[in-house]
Parts: C-alpha cells; structure tokens; sequence
C-alpha cells in the first residue's frame, strides 16, 4: 500500500523551545519533511556589545536553562584566553568538576524525563510515578545527586553563582566534597539499571552516514579547550572554530545552521564517543559495547545510548577527580584580573555538544564584539537531511502516520535539542 | 494524574482543593520552568499539590482548561502578545514566573540599542522579526509575580500551597542585606564586590552574596529601597558608575535607575 500523510507538529513537545514538524507523503512519494526552528531571538551577541568582561558569564549563562553551567565556563574560559590567562590546576579540576555533574544532570533529565516515556508509551514522566515508581525514584535521585554537587562546587545548580574570570569566589566544602565522593561510587548500581532499562527499549533501526564533529582528546575524554577534530579527518585549532563552523542562514529557523565537509554535521553525546571511545574509563566502554555503540556509529537515535554512556564515565571521573583535589591542601580560589584588548576564543563540551564563545575586548575590558555558537544551532541542518532520510525510509517501509510521527518526533528528541538556547 | 486526582488531599484535617496548572514560555532560557523539576526531594509532593495540564517542556499532549498559568519569559515579538492574551483570557491566575516575565530579565539589555542595529549585529541583512522586550504586565493583567533569576523553588512551592490553601501571598518587604547579614556573611563591599543587596527584594536568602558574589538585583527592588543612597556608598567604595549601572541594569528591575545614571553621567 502506497503510503498517504500529513504530519503537522506544531511545538514539539519534551524539548527545551519551540520547534515544528512537518511531514507531507502522498502516494509513497516524499513531498515535505521539514524541522522548522521558530524560537524568538534574545540577541546575546548583540546585548553583550559594551559591556565589561565580568559581566559576560553572567549574562551568557542565562543562554540556557538546561547548561548554564557549561556555558558560563565557555565564556570564563573566552576572557581568560583574551587576556592571556592560565587557570591554576585546582581551578581546572573543579571546573572540570562542575561540568561532569552538568553532565550528569541533563543526560539523567533527557533519558528519563524526556526520551523514555517514548519508549514506554506514556506522554510523560508524570504517569510513570504511579506505574514505574523505582524508575521515577532512580531518575530523581540521580539527577538531585549531580545537582546537589553543582551546588556545592558551582553555588547553584542553574546559573552557578562562584564561578568568575580567574576561578572561584569560595572553595568547596571539603568534608561535602568526601561524602559526595561516596555517594556518586553508590550511585554506579543506579546507572548500571538505568542501562538494564534501556536495553529493554527497541531503538528504531535507522542510520545516515554523518560527519561528526567533537573536542579531539590528546590523552582523556576532552571537555573544556584544545583541538577540534571531525571524523571526515578535518582538525583544527580551538581558535579557528569558525573554519569548523561555517554558519548561515536559512528561511525555515530562527536558528543558524552549520556544515563543514558535508551537507551538515552532527554534534552532541554521540559525536564525541565517536571520536574520542577510546579516552572513556573502561566500565564506561564495556556499556557502550554492550550495546553495540562503537565509532563510528551513524544512528542518531543512538545518542541517547551515548549520553548513557558519558553518565557512567563522568561519575568515574568525578571521583577521581575528587580523590585528586581531596588530596593536596586547597590553594588560593582565584587570580587577579587584568584586562586588555584582544580576541578570546573558548571550545566547551556541554551536553549537547560543542559550544564556542569568542569575545573581542578593547583596552579597558569592555566587549566590543561577540559570537556563540551553540550545539543544537549546529545540529539544526543534520535533524534535517535526517528526517528527509527518515521519512523517506519509513514511508518505504509503509508506515503509518502515527507511526512516523513518533519515529520523526523521537529522531528531534535524540538530539536533546535546546531550542532557545541555539536561537539566543 | 488522574488516580492521583481522585485521591483526596487534606491539610490539617481539611479538604484541599487540587487546581489545575500550565506551563508556558515565551522569550526565555526556560531555566525557571527547569527549576520546577529540579527540586528533586519534594518534586513529587509538589507535582501531588496540583493537577498538571499543560506543560510542553516535560509533557506531551494536556488541555488547556487551567485555573493558574505560570509563564516564564519576556514579550519580544507580536505572536508572543496573541500567545499571552490567550493564555490570560483562559487563566483565573496569571504569574509571571521569574525575572524576565516579571521585568524582562536580560533580555531587556538588548532596549539599550536600536533595534535595527541589535538585528543587524546578529542576523545581518537576514529578515527577523522582533520587537523591544517587554515584560508581561506591559500587556495583561498579572495577578501574581515569583521573582528571580532564576527563580527559588522553595518559594515557588510556597506560593503554590498558599494559593491552594486559599492563604494570602506575603512578600519579604526588606532587602537581600537583611537575609544577607542573618547568614553571618561578611559584606562584600569590604573584599571590594559590587552588591544590590541593600536595595533588592528578599525572599532568596541572599542566594549569591552567600557564594561571595554579589548581588545583580534579579528580584526587582525591595518595597522600600534608597537607590540613590547606595549609589553614594557604592562610589565611596570606589565603584565607577559602570560597574553600578551594569547590576543595576541587568535584569531590568532597575531599569529605570540605571536611566537616571546613566542620563546623569552623559550631562
């Protein structure tokens, strides 16, 4: 039977901002299959002109709800490469800190909140807490651990308030810091079932051969700087994102799209265990191979798999990152400040991939010009040609409409799309 | 929901009536609405409170017959205006939930310039529709604010059983100092931070001074605040009109202050 439907979602739901569906078949044939971004602008680029460097993680955090702490690092790490400064080892390791328990709270919040009621046919968590209450219990104790150590480290879980150019205003509490250290080695059973669950989900069989494009690791996992590398073989220099990104514009989204080798590309949880699976801590890797995701994988719905996968190595590197700083006395929090002009660039993997902030500062400090380039911004083009392959494939296949338009509004939620924050 | 709707709820022996909520944003990083599912620890008591209808960024499908809409963001382009008329035509009880809905949070910094040139800086000669940044009471009614950037949740749950218990919504009427100086923390003007304390709401327990940072004013000014006395003692530390009118004016609850600065810098 040759395949009719029209598909309109209009606001998708289960993602962060507004974004629309739209799928058009008749007689089998494609006619339509469009991810449309309609988020309002907030103009940060434009906000930022004028004001003083201390102000600029301030004010970026507030790009996004979900990785605020990502990119008030991706803005600190900017202005301190603009006035050439180096953050001292224990400034590195906390921050490091801060964003694997980012990390851990927004994959926790997309896999359970967002992407499972998916695959166990409810239209969101709320019906799980009577049907699935050690499901529910699990997710929510997960995710209160990462932020509770948010905020210890950061001050605040959302929009961190110790975080500045130069390091920390205050110091962690140590004898916290100790018993999150246990908490997060009892929290290693929890995500061992969260694996066990999801291995009960089927993940719709689909792939389209992807450019894929991540921090490069020189000898761990990378999070925060250093080089850019895709898997078309393209690496570049953290400075020289723009070589990387190539943004323009398009009728159909608020947003802007990227591309590099290809038509598009893809960034995010997948992206860089393809790129770097060899750099994740073993146990995280024996999930991974668990469940066939080994580089380079092209399903996009794996990258629920890959998220998976990163909240087990950053509980692992969590500790021992804990177990380092736990053992040397606490140094001084923070470096003086001087400004100069001059540009700064900053590379940050935050949940949804890489983000860039790049600043330029004159004499006294003040930004002059600004430029972000979010995840999702870059993965905008890539959910697209997906969803053409997507629709195309399946209609092959004589789905349905109901059928498609899950399929098609999973594809978006693989991506953890953060809408407002890719339209800024 | 609905098994737990039929189970009753009762608050010191009385019946409590469970209403029914939404969720909506507009212009906004929706971190407020993200705050609301943050407070692990009580969430489900919380979600147990009221009755969920609506709620696109945790929920698929819902209705629209809601008796409190909480709408996070500022107003920046002319279906948002249609969006929030509907919103407040099917509401009983509009809040504006946090700093954006409630004063245009930093959104509003974009107001400081032309709005061709702020469009031009990002989108080129790209067309893109948007409007000055406006906060919700500059187009309805709002019968109720939650304050902050982001806002507290503990507060939030506050107000949500206030309001399901039929109890009146008090405010703090003093300043962050007050909750400030009670935490014991040392003032930040002596460690040289620039602080609104003195002159903003209370009611987050001085969120970031307690962190050694100082205050932004994202909760709007306190019922009785003396701007103009803080300034002087700001500059008596040493702080520049800059670095005042930058707190001052960064979330827009003290929008107009910083106008007066920065008008009295120019003459």
């Amino acid at each position: 039977m040759k395949v009719n439907c029209d598909i309109n979602v209009h606001h998708l739901t289960r993602v962060e901002g507004h974004g629309n569906i739209k799928i058009k078949i008749h007689d089998g044939i494609v006619q339509e299959a469009t991810w449309e971004v309609v988020e309002t602008p907030r103009f940060f680029e434009a906000l930022l002109v004028g004001k003083k460097c201390d102000n600029a993680p301030w004010i970026c955090g507030r790009i996004c709800g979900i990785c605020s702490i990502g990119h008030t690092l991706a803005s600190i790490r900017a202005v301190e490469n603009a006035f050439g400064m180096k953050p001292t080892a224990q400034t590195t390791k906390l921050r490091l800190l801060l964003k694997h328990m980012e990390t851990l709270q927004s994959h926790i919040l997309h896999l359970y909140f967002l992407a499972a009621p998916d695959f166990l046919n409810v239209g969101s968590v709320f019906p799980l807490i009577k049907s699935h209450p050690d499901v529910v219990g699990r997710a929510a104790g997960l995710k209160k651990l990462a932020n509770d150590m948010c905020d210890c480290v950061g001050g605040r879980r959302l929009h961190p308030t110790t975080t500045v150019v130069g390091g920390f205003t205050m110091l962690p509490d140590r004898k916290e810091l100790a018993r999150f250290r246990d908490l997060l080695g009892a929290s290693v059973p929890g995500l061992v079932a969260t694996a066990e669950l999801f291995k009960t989900f089927h993940l719709p069989d689909f792939a389209r051969e992807t450019e894929f494009i991540s921090l490069k690791g020189d000898e761990d996992y990378p999070f925060i700087g250093g080089d850019l590398i895709s898997t078309d073989g393209v690496i570049k220099k953290e400075s020289d994102y723009r070589a990387m990104t190539n943004e323009y514009l398009v009728p159909q989204s608020t947003s802007k799209w990227s591309k590099l080798s290809r038509e598009a590309f893809s960034v995010g949880a997948l992206a860089r265990v393809n790129n770097n699976f060899r750099f994740l801590h073993p146990a995280a890797q024996g999930i991974a191979t668990d469940f066939g995701l080994t580089p380079v994988n092209h399903n996009p719905y794996m990258n629920n798999i890959a998220q998976l996968v990163e909240c087990v190595h950053v509980v692992y590197d969590s500790i021992r990152l804990i177990d380092e700083l736990l053992g040397s006395p606490w140094q001084e929090p923070r470096q003086a400040v001087v400004p100069k002009s001059g540009v700064g660039v900053a590379a940050v993997e935050v949940p949804r991939g890489i983000l860039y902030h790049c600043y330029e500062f004159n004499e006294t400090g003040h930004i002059t010009k600004c430029d972000c380039i979010i995840p999702t911004s870059q993965n905008h083009a890539n959910i697209q040609y997906d969803l053409t392959a997507l629709a195309t494939q399946f209609a092959a296949q004589g789905f349905q409409d109901r059928e498609l338009e899950l399929l098609a509004e999973m594809l978006v939620r693989a991506y953890d799309p953060c809408i407002s924050c890719s339209v800024h | 929901m609905s098994a737990a709707a039929a189970r009753p709820k009762t608050f010191l022996g009385v019946p409590v009536y469970k209403p029914k909520v939404a969720f909506f944003e507009l212009t906004s990083c929706e971190g407020c609405q993200l705050q609301i599912l943050n407070n692990e620890g009580t969430l489900l008591d919380f979600l147990d409170l009221v009755e969920v209808v609506k709620f696109r960024e945790g929920m698929t499908g819902g209705n629209d017959d809601y008796e409190i809409a909480f709408v996070e963001g500022s107003v920046s382009r002319g279906d948002e205006v249609e969006r929030l008329k509907t919103i407040r035509n099917n509401a009983k009880v509009l809040v504006a939930l946090g700093s954006c809905a409630c004063f245009g949070g930093v959104n509003q910094l974009k107001n400081r310039f032309p709005l061709d040139w702020v469009k031009k800086e990002v989108y080129g000669d790209h067309p893109i529709d948007s409007e000055r940044v406006r906060p919700l009471e500059d187009i309805v009614k709002v019968d109720l604010k939650i304050y902050g950037c982001p806002i507290k949740k503990e507060e939030v749950e506050r107000i949500v059983t206030d309001l399901a218990i039929g109890n009146d919504i008090v405010y703090p009427k003093y300043p962050v100092c007050m909750e400030c100086k009670a935490n014991n923390n040392i003032c930040l003007f002596d460690v040289g931070e620039p602080c609104l304390g003195p002159i903003t709401r209370a009611g987050c327990n001085a969120w970031c001074p307690n962190s050694r940072a100082g205050c932004w004013g994202c909760r709007g000014p306190a019922e009785e605040c003396n701007v103009g006395q803080l300034i002087s003692i700001m500059e008596q530390h040493g702080f520049s009109k800059d670095t005042i009118i930058d707190r001052l004016e960064c979330f827009g609850g003290f929008a107009v202050y910083a106008d007066q600065l920065r008008q009295g810098l120019k003459s």
